[in-house]
């Protein structure tokens, strides 16, 4: 029973989440808003914008698009794996 | 071609545009009515979710708030726009595979009880309520000023249009409205910026402009590092470092994005594509397509900040650029002459001893109707004069509201006139757009939700969708007494009321749904209900009572409450779950089911 399909699957999905959940929270809450005074001061500046900031107004931003691609692409990928792909 | 007859022309073929996809792809069946059939591209729905999610306040004054609070600001714009991440990953996939037509739906199935579903409706009915009449007053305010009506008569206008295409239309028809109204949006919104940019940095790009340098007249410098020093110069704090504090801040984005997570005319907009499958991909699109004007917003903020201080601090009023003069006639902007040497000044809270940087007493300029040719009087310098008492305890004397840094742009770039039309067309495709998807939910929410599943079980396919056309317009005439009368300090509240109710109620309790087997009835009511409780008694003891700043918990401002609220809502509903019995088998199963991603298409359970 541990390993039929749908437990498997759910497990694979599960830590796709999660890992995109851990990437979602240090773009935005870490970079953005904990540690953005310390990023400020000593990460590398983006053109002119000091690091915290601009992830806070553009980066966060982008990262989040670029999150849901990678979603998207992983979890189609593992639905096919198991057998469960439908096509648009 | 004067801009009015220009303005007429872009509104008058934009709506003929909406209305005529809204005839062509009307809707005859409940399904079709509610998720448009499931029948929708998945980039076709991107672009329709981008459209309903942004409302004529972020198109209007996103930039303007931005640029009024720099590094602040982020708060909604990251809260706006990664509470779509949440959203994708963790709710829509999910909730399509479950395949019925609205939130309350789900909540009322998954906690087997009526209680829970009846909570759930009320909690979609004032969400959807606070937010259209947000948007119908917009819609009014608009047409006001475009065509010289009063707002009563824009915003009964308005109505009718949202109605016609809305009410008739159902989900097929409106959604295919909105990818028009998102392509209008999205060329009104970034042509000026690009402009701007070119003219400020040498930049196409905005968000390249925002982080280069700033090469318009006197010495190159970054150009953050010009507005940094321009607001401190006048007394304003840094442009890139914010004032709020670390732990509030953490609290607003964090409710901000829960809440557009569990937001029910968001969600529902997933329920339109043809499985799992889609409904990511289209997730992909949609957050492509907010994101092109969320990235565009702080730059526009920024550029517009700097031009307009450029353009106007110590300038006379009489060589002051023509469009202030336009903008003191519709009373977005004012000047008062303080210390009266003919020169406009604008300074911050640091530049005076009481911290302050009002204009005047009040939160907008009033006028007084005198016998003057054209009704409005004008001081020596030609000026229009304010009717509001002079705030004294500081040298401020201009005054904007947060429209103008999206409104001015085109003026202050000197943009030609069909630049100005598509802008004003753009707003009107902003109002309309969303206030057609809260409509569309509230009518399911009524019709489905209320009439179908709680009062009477027996209503047949197309009464039911009659009846959701009747309340529709019911849902409409509400909204549009409120926008004619608008609550003022209510509308003001919104946002901490939507979001701060979203968060606490539908996202945990989603959530939970979704992810646990063993949440039972009795856990996620208790939960719901001390959340909301909770969320709701602070945000009225702070926003209408009299509570003050210094009770706050923990710094945390009433828009960040939610983010608590939510939190109390996960525990009361673990520990009472706990201990009470487990849900039955069937939705044991059903939990299980809804993890399986395929099979969404067949499975219907009308």
């Amino acid at each position: 029973m541990k390993d039929s399909p749908p437990h498997s699957h759910r497990r694979a999905c599960l830590r796709i989440v999660l890992g995109l959940l851990a990437a979602w929270f240090s773009v935005s809450f870490g970079c953005s808003i904990l540690f953005r005074e310390w990023l400020d001061a000593n990460a590398p500046q983006v053109g002119s914008a000091p690091f915290g900031f601009w992830m806070a107004q553009q980066g966060a931003i982008i990262c989040f698009v670029i999150l849901l691609v990678v979603y998207a692409v992983l979890m189609n990928r593992l639905d096919a794996k198991h057998g469960y792909a439908e096509d648009l | 071609m004067t801009q009015d007859q220009l303005n007429f022309i872009f509104i008058g073929i934009s709506f003929a545009i909406y209305i005529g996809i809204a005839i062509k792809s009307r809707a005859g069946s409940t399904k079709e009515y509610y998720t448009a059939a499931a029948g929708v591209s998945p980039l076709a729905n991107g672009m329709a979710t981008a459209a309903d999610w942004m409302s004529a306040a972020t198109f209007i004054s996103m930039a303007g708030t931005v640029a009024l609070s720099g590094y602040d600001a982020s708060r909604f714009l990251m809260g706006w726009t990664g509470g779509f991440v949440l959203l994708t990953i963790l709710m829509v996939p999910y909730l399509r595979k479950f395949n019925k037509a609205t939130v309350p739906d789900f909540v009322g199935d998954r906690y087997y009880s009526r209680l829970a579903r009846g909570v759930a409706v009320g909690c979609a009915i004032f969400i959807c309520m606070t937010y259209i009449m947000g948007q119908m007053r917009g819609v009014g305010v608009v047409f006001s000023q475009l065509f010289g009506i009063s707002i009563t008569s824009g915003v009964i206008i308005g109505g009718a249009i949202v109605f016609f295409y809305a009410g008739l239309g159902g989900m097929k028809g409106i959604t295919y409205t909105q990818v028009a109204q998102y392509c209008v949006m999205a060329f009104a919104y970034t042509i000026p910026a690009i402009f701007i940019a070119m003219a400020l940095t040498g930049n196409v790009l905005p968000q390249i402009g925002l982080i280069s340098d700033y090469t318009a007249g006197g010495e190159v410098v970054p150009f953050l590092e010009k507005l940094n020093n321009i607001n401190t110069e006048l007394g304003f704090a840094e442009y890139t470092s914010g004032k709020l504090s670390t732990m509030n801040m953490f609290c607003i984005t964090a409710a901000l994005m829960c809440g557009t997570a569990g937001l029910p005319h968001v969600i529902v907009r997933f329920f339109t594509v043809k499985n799992v499958n889609a409904v990511r991909k289209s997730a992909c699109w949609t957050l492509l397509f907010i994101a092109v004007i969320y990235l565009t917003a702080p730059a526009i903020g920024a550029f517009a900040r700097v031009n307009l201080i450029e353009r106007l601090h110590d300038t006379s009023y009489q060589e002051a650029p023509y469009w202030l003069k336009e903008f003191e006639q519709t009373g977005q902007m004012a000047w008062i002459d303080k210390n009266d040497d003919g020169k406009i000044q604008y300074y911050g809270p640091s530049k005076s001893v009481a911290g302050t940087h009002a204009v005047f007493q009040g939160k907008k300029p009033s006028y007084a109707t005198l016998k003057a040719v054209d009704g409005q009087l004008v001081g020596k310098h030609g000026q229009r004069l304010l009717a509001n008492e002079v705030d004294t305890s500081n040298p401020n004397e201009l005054w904007f509201g947060n429209d103008i840094m999206v409104m001015a742009n085109p003026h202050m770039a000197g943009l030609p006139m069909w630049v100005i039309a598509l802008l004003m067309a753009g707003c009107i495709a902003a109002a309309l757009s969303t206030a057609a998807g809260l409509l569309l939910v509230l009518s399911t929410s009524i019709s489905h939700d209320l009439m179908k599943r709680i009062l009477k079980p027996d209503l047949s396919d197309q009464d039911e969708v009659r009846s959701a056309r009747v309340a529709s317009f019911l849902a409409l005439a509400v909204a549009v007494y409120f926008g004619i009368n608008p609550p003022a300090q209510f509308i003001a509240k919104t946002v901490a009321f939507a979001f701060g109710l979203a968060a606490s109620s539908f996202f945990p309790t989603l959530l939970m749904g979704i992810f646990s087997k063993r949440m039972n009835r009795e856990g996620a009511i208790a939960g719901m209900l001390c959340g909301i409780l909770f969320t709701f008694g602070y945000i009225i003891y702070f926003q209408f009572l009299d509570g003050t700043p210094d009770q706050y918990l923990m710094g945390i401002t009433p828009e960040g409450i939610g983010f608590v609220g939510m939190l109390i809502n996960f525990a009361v509903a673990f520990l009472v779950s706990a201990y009470t019995a487990a849900p039955p088998k069937e939705v044991q199963e059903m939990v299980e089911n809804i993890h399986i991603p395929s099979g969404s298409g067949e499975a219907s359970h009308h």
